[in-house]
This record gives C-alpha cells, structure tokens and sequence, in this order.
C-alpha cells in the first residue's frame, strides 16, 4: 500500500482497511497533504511515532529540543507558507509545553494542528502517570479541541481539526489520542471535512454593507486604510492593491499586517501603533474615513480607545463577526472574506486621488525622518544601532527576506526598518508577545519555504529563552540566519523603566554568555561584530551563506524605540523623543 | 459611562459535545463574570442542547459575549433577551420533618396557598417541590424556615423566548446546502 501514488492511494481511500489507530493518525496527516510536522515524542505518542518511522518517505518529522519550539516552528511553517503547521507531543509535559505556542497561534489567528497523546482511556481521570487535562487546560487558547478515546473516531476527528485550523479566521486546533485509541485497530477511511452544520467560517457579504462603505469612501476627503493580517490570510493582497490605487488612499498597517504590500509603495503610508510610524498614527485622530481591513483593533493600535478615531467614520471589514463592535464601533461593517469583499469593493469605489492629504502624512514622515530615523538608520554616534543592521540585511536581501522577528526592542526596530518586497514576510508574534518565538519559528519557515532567505532578528533575551533550537538547526540543516541584537538588556522593559519608572533596572541587565562559542559549539558558522566597520561585510557574509549562520551584533546598551505612544495615551500623543 | 446592567437571558444552542460547557463558561470567566444560573438540556430539536444562562451584565457586553459564543465551532447560534422578552421559572424542592406536617396546621395552609406540590411523605421527613418566580419561591423559603428546614435546593433558570429561535430553519438550510 505504501508506495503507491498519491493518485491510487485516493481511489484506494474509497475502500477501507484494517489498520491501527496510530497509522491512521499518520496516514490522516498524509491524506491532508502534510509532509512536514514538529515534534517531541514519549510514552503516550509512541504508537504513532513508530508509523512515523514507518512513513518516513512521506512526513518528515522534525525533532525540535522542546516543544515549545515544535509548536512556534509550526507556526513559522504556516505563517510563511499559509498552509496549516501540525506540531506533535507526547501526553503531560509534552502536551502543556505546546500551550504557549497555541495560545500564540490562537491571538494571532494562525492555523495549527496539534497531535497530543494521552493516557490509556480507562487511567482518564485517575492521576496516572504524565496525565494532565490537555484538552481542558488547551480550550481557553485553541479555536477547537477534541479528545478521542477510540480508534474509528482518529479519521474523523483529524479531518474536522484540519478543515476548523483552516477555514474562515483560521487558529489551532488540538486532537488528544489516548493510548488505547492508537494501539486499536479499526476500518480506516479518509473522508475531508467540507462543513459542519454549527459553523459558519465565511459569512456571506452583503452587497448593501459594500455600497455603504463605498459610498463613505467615495465621498472623503481624508480617507485613510489600516490593513492586519486579514489580506495576508485571505490572500487579498491584489486586491487591496487595487482598492488603495483606485481611490488613492493612504495606507497604514498593524504589525502583523506588514508586507502585504511592498513597503515601497507610494501609498504605503506605514506602521500604525505603540511603535509605529508618526504620520499614520497623529492622522488616525485627523482623518475622516477610517477603512479598517482585517485587523481586530488591539490596544497597541489604538492607544487610549476612548480618543482613537472619534472624529472618523468607521468601517470595518472582517471575516469574524466577534471583531465588529469588539473594540471601535463602526459606522459600517462589511463582513466576509477579505478577497471577495474587497473584489466588491473595488468595483463600486471611484477612482480618486488626496493628494493634499497624503502630503500631510509625507510632512509628518519628514519629520519623523529627521528625529527618529535618520539616527537610527545612518547613526552618526558611535555605537551600533539596531536600525543600522536592518538597514544592511534590506540591501543584501534586496527587500526579499522573510524576516522572523522575536519579541523587544528589536522587533519594533525590524518590523519599522524592514523592507518588504513580498507577502507573508514579516513573522514575528504579535498578539502575544511571545519571546522565544523567533528562533523555532525561522526554524519552520525556512523549512517551508527553502527557496526564501528567512532571517530571525532575536534580542539576547528572547534568544535565549528558545536558544536549544540551534540544535534543530544543526541536525535539520535549516539554512536560517539569526541575528542576535545583543544589548546586554531585556531591552523593551529598560526603556519602560527609563521612561515610567525613573531608570530603576530592575532585573533587566543581563550576563550573557559566549554566544559565538554556543553556535559554534552546534557547528554553526558563527561570527560576533563590534564595530561599523565590519557591519556591512558581515551581513554580507552572513546572507551569502549557503548555510545557517549565526551572526552578533553588540548594539549601543541603552538605546530606545521611538516614536512612542505611552500605554494608555491617545495616538495623537505620539511621541518623538 | 458606565451602561445599565441588567439580568440578561442568554440562550445557546449547541451540538451535544463534551467539553462545550467548559469552552461557554470560560467565555465568561476570562471576562470576570459571574454566573447567576446555568442550565442545560435537551432542546426542541433531537440532538440540540439548550444552555440557558442568567447574567447580570450590561447590553453591550451580553452582545459581545453573545458573539464569542457564537463564534464557537459547537454553537449552533446564541441569543439574549431581557426578562420582558422571556417567559422563565425556576424549581425548588424543600425536605422538611414529616411530624411538622402534623404538629403545625400553618405548614399546611403555606403549602396551599403557595401552590406547592408534595411529592413524597413518608414517616420522618416529606418533600415539597414548587417553581414560579425567584420571589415566590423564596417567600415560601422564608415562611418555612420558621419551622426549620432540612434541604433546599433551587435549580437555575429556565426560559423560553416569546420570539421565534429558527434553529430548525437553520439546520434545514445547511443540510440543503
Ligand atoms: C515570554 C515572555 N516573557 C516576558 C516578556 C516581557 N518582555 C517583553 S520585551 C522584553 C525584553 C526583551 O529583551 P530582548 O530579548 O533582549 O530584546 P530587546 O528588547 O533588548 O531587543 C520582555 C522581558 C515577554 N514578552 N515574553
């Protein structure tokens, strides 16, 4: 049976076979066309590890060094590639060290399939060992769960999990196995899950909702759009395109939201949010239309909510009726995919221009150019700044890299400075915050896209808190490229002590070892820079690299991320300095 | 400003799913919410549970609660209503001493005019069983009490909507898809 085609094995799905409940865990993943999956095995996922064996022409299974990193490397895989990640792990401590990944996974909309083993059914409920209620402790941070208890139910339950990660807002999903369901045998078929009767992943878009958007947008004077990570995951980045040239509209976009459209664009207007770019940020308070698409309005967007946008109209298209009126009230929502809707849209929009009005934003990028980026890019003091590294990595890349961005200062820093040529290139996690979450997650995306140049920008703390994947990438071969900001501080919580707690560092400095040494010690080719000088030849180096490389850049200690808008201020109150 | 809270009816139709309980309340609890009542059944439909919850919350936040049940895989639609746009009950039974019966005419004159029910009597204790309104239900707690009771116990709210569910319209349309 096994080396048949992909094409018999269809026909042969149509009959059923006799086989154990952990090959048709695998042979599910297969027939949902996963080829790669991130993992630590143990006692109660063993069954299905040695049908991995056995089917190891078919998946490959990536052995991370914790789960945590099976997890954030399955969703750098989907994130990079739009495909759902599955991440497996054994029952207990396997099982909760996946929790941070997915609730990660879940706040940023990403889909997932997690595979946990679990006790034999009959030890459920009786402490026994490496028994914890996965399923209860998973339900708060996955868009659907699922215990199965028999073999028969694996075909159905794995079917369901990937068309629920997949369809509509997509999320993670977790399938605990017992023991006993994976060593019983039962009569496998895979039939694909098409819908379930209490669930609506698409709502239908009303042409009356596209009317009245367009209508508001036809007549502003100082529309302005804030796109998330809605287009990139409805692949409607052609289409926004479209929508922003047609009405020539200044464009701004949340954090995960960013290289859905090329950051050259002339309409491209920047970052919006805590750290993002001046002009979009001082101009949401002065616009007349706010067209939000696909994006959940999250306080490090709008700041102090009660002065976000109030002299604007508001329209709001998403794809999860839970997101209208979550947060803004909107004057008009247009539900649906984002593809479709803005397809819709574009057809009732009329071709315009605001000149005027996107000079406003390019005067206050002038500015901002002046105060921020300019010292931050092209530093005339001595030491390195994070901007200047970004800066390198652009010229080499050619704008071209995905960039994996881990949680501080240096995220900010990569997510402004970044230049994106190509969609689906800035994988960093957002709605979480999650440190650790870069180095596992280049792991899965280069893996998923081999062809891209995939660079993690880490600071020394988040590299540190998943920094036993360089052993995933020794032993994978994964040709990521990490690049360690090194300032000797948990960098983003020393600038809030700086500003709001009068520079008592408590607990923020840091002792850091040899990194150089710690890569090499993984056969990395590894190589630490100091000074200007050597910057731009080692991120050549680094980038010509047919190989992982791992490259430190000790930056200026104290330097902060600006512009700023203090937690709890309003947008407008954006600060330079 | 700060918006009227007020005793809202939440309404859940579901598929039959273990798990589903603890997925609706935690939409809840992340929230810092307390639940007044909770009751689940069977619903009109074979294989459809109802979930009926009483919160008291304002209106915006019953809308946005509403939502995120909804926007559960297993919920097949969720509803709020105020009291005026419900018709509800709740049930008690009260395990009091058989020889009170006997020794205290009053009991007997309460249970009466309570519209209360006997269900059981046997030597040493009997069981009175009634539902109505909260404040029905808790005069007679009251009235009683004097005499002493041994168990209380009241069940959550439930409610029927004077507007239509269309739960089974809705059902119809998906399999007709
Ligand atoms: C798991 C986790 N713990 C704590 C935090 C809080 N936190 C946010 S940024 C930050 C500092 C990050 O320091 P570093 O990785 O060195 O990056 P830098 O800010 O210096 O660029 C911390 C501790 C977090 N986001 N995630």
């Amino acid at each position: 049976m096994k080396t048949q085609t992909i094409n018999k094995n269809q026909e042969v799905a149509e009959k059923t076979q006799n086989i154990a409940g952990s090959e048709a865990v695998v042979r599910s993943l297969i027939a949902e066309g996963v080829d790669i999956i991130y993992g630590y095995p143990g006692g109660a996922i063993m069954p299905v590890y040695d049908e991995l064996f056995k089917y190891q022409d078919k998946i490959h299974h990536v052995l991370t060094r914790h789960e945590q990193g099976a997890a954030h490397a399955a969703q750098g895989y989907a994130r990079i590639s739009g495909k759902v990640g599955v991440a497996m792990a054994t029952s207990g401590p396997g099982a909760t060290n996946l929790i941070t990944g997915i609730a990660d996974a879940q706040i940023d909309s990403t889909p997932l399939v997690c595979i946990t083993g679990q006790v034999f059914s009959h030890l459920l409920g009786s402490d026994a060992f490496q028994e914890t209620d996965i399923v209860g402790i998973s339900t708060p941070v996955t868009k659907w769960n699922c215990q199965v208890t028999k073999a028969e139910d694996i075909p159905g339950a794995i079917a369901k999990a990937f068309y629920i990660a997949k369809s509509g807002r997509p999320g993670p999903v977790l399938v605990d196995i017992t023991k006993d369901a994976q060593v019983s045998n039962l009569d496998f078929i895979y039939k694909k899950c098409t819908g379930i009767r209490s669930y609506n992943p698409v709502p239908k878009t009303s042409q009356e909702s596209v009317n009245a958007a367009a209508k508001l947008i036809n007549n502003a004077k100082k529309p302005m759009i804030v796109w998330g990570q809605g287009v990139i995951l409805g692949q409607a980045e052609d289409e926004l395109k479209a929508v922003i040239e047609k009405a020539g509209i200044p464009s701004a976009w949340t954090i995960l939201g960013a290289s859905a459209l090329p950051t050259s664009h002339p309409l491209n207007i920047g970052m919006v949010g805590m750290h993002g770019n001046y002009a979009p940020n001082k101009l949401t308070n002065e616009c007349d239309v706010l067209i939000a698409i696909g994006m959940r309005f999250d306080d490090r967007v709008t700041g102090r909510l009660d002065a976000y946008a109030k002299q604007a109209k508001i329209i709001h298209f998403d794809i999860d009726p839970a997101e209208i009126d979550k947060n803004v009230k909107t004057d008009v929502a247009v539900l649906g995919d984002s593809k479709e809707s803005l397809a819709m849209l574009l057809d009732a929009l009329d071709n315009n221009s605001h000149e005027s009005w996107l000079q406003e934003f390019k005067d206050l990028y002038a500015i901002e150019f002046e105060k921020v980026i300019k010292g931050d890019i092209s530093p005339t003091k001595e030491g390195l700044t994070m901007g200047e590294v970004i800066k390198q990595i652009n010229i080499e890349s050619k704008g071209k890299a995905a960039i994996v961005s881990d949680v501080g200062q240096h995220q900010m820093i990569a997510c402004r400075y970044a230049e994106f040529n190509v969609s689906k290139s800035n994988i960093t996690s957002g709605g979480l915050g999650t440190m650790g979450f870069a180095l596992p997650a280049a792991i899965g995306a280069k893996m998923a896209a081999p062809e891209r140049e995939v660079v993690a920008v880490i600071g020394d703390g988040g590299y540190q808190m998943n920094i036993q994947e360089l052993g995933t990438i020794f032993q994978q071969k994964a040709a990521v490229k990490i690049v360690v900001l090194n300032n000797e501080f948990l960098g983003m919580v020393r600038q809030w002590q700086q500003l709001f707690f009068d520079k008592r560092y408590a607990s923020t400095e840091m002792t850091n070892p040899n990194f150089v040494a710690i890569a090499e010690g993984y056969y990395i080719k590894a190589r630490k820079v100091t000074k200007r000088e050597e910057l731009a030849e080692a991120v050549k180096e680094m980038m010509d690299s047919k190989e992982s490389y791992f490259l430190e850049v000790c930056v200026e200690k104290e330097d902060n991320v600006f512009p700023m808008i203090p937690s709890g201020a309003a947008v407008s109150d954006v600060r330079l300095s | 400003m700060k918006e009227d809270i007020k005793s809202f009816t939440i309404s859940i139709y579901t598929e039959n799913n273990i798990g589903l309980l603890n997925r609706i309340s935690a939409i809840f609890q992340r929230r810092h919410i307390n639940i007044e009542s909770l009751t689940t059944s069977q619903s009109e439909i074979d294989g459809v549970n109802r979930f009926v919850i009483v919160v008291n919350i304002c209106e915006d936040t019953a809308c946005k609660i509403v939502k995120q049940i909804e926007k559960q895989v297993e919920t097949i639609r969720a509803y709020y209503h105020t009291e005026d746009q419900t018709i509800f009950t709740e049930s008690c039974m009260f395990k009091i001493k058989s020889d009170l019966l006997f020794n205290e005419p009053q009991i007997q004159n309460i249970i009466k005019e309570s519209n209360a029910r006997i269900v059981t009597v046997n030597k040493e204790f009997f069981v009175l069983e009634k539902s109505g309104r909260r404040n029905e239900i808790e005069s007679l707690r009251r009235d009683l009490n004097v005499f002493g009771i041994m168990q209380f116990v009241r069940s959550g709210r439930i409610a029927v909507t004077k507007d239509q569910m269309k739960i089974t319209e809705l059902l119809t349309a998906f399999n007709n898809q």
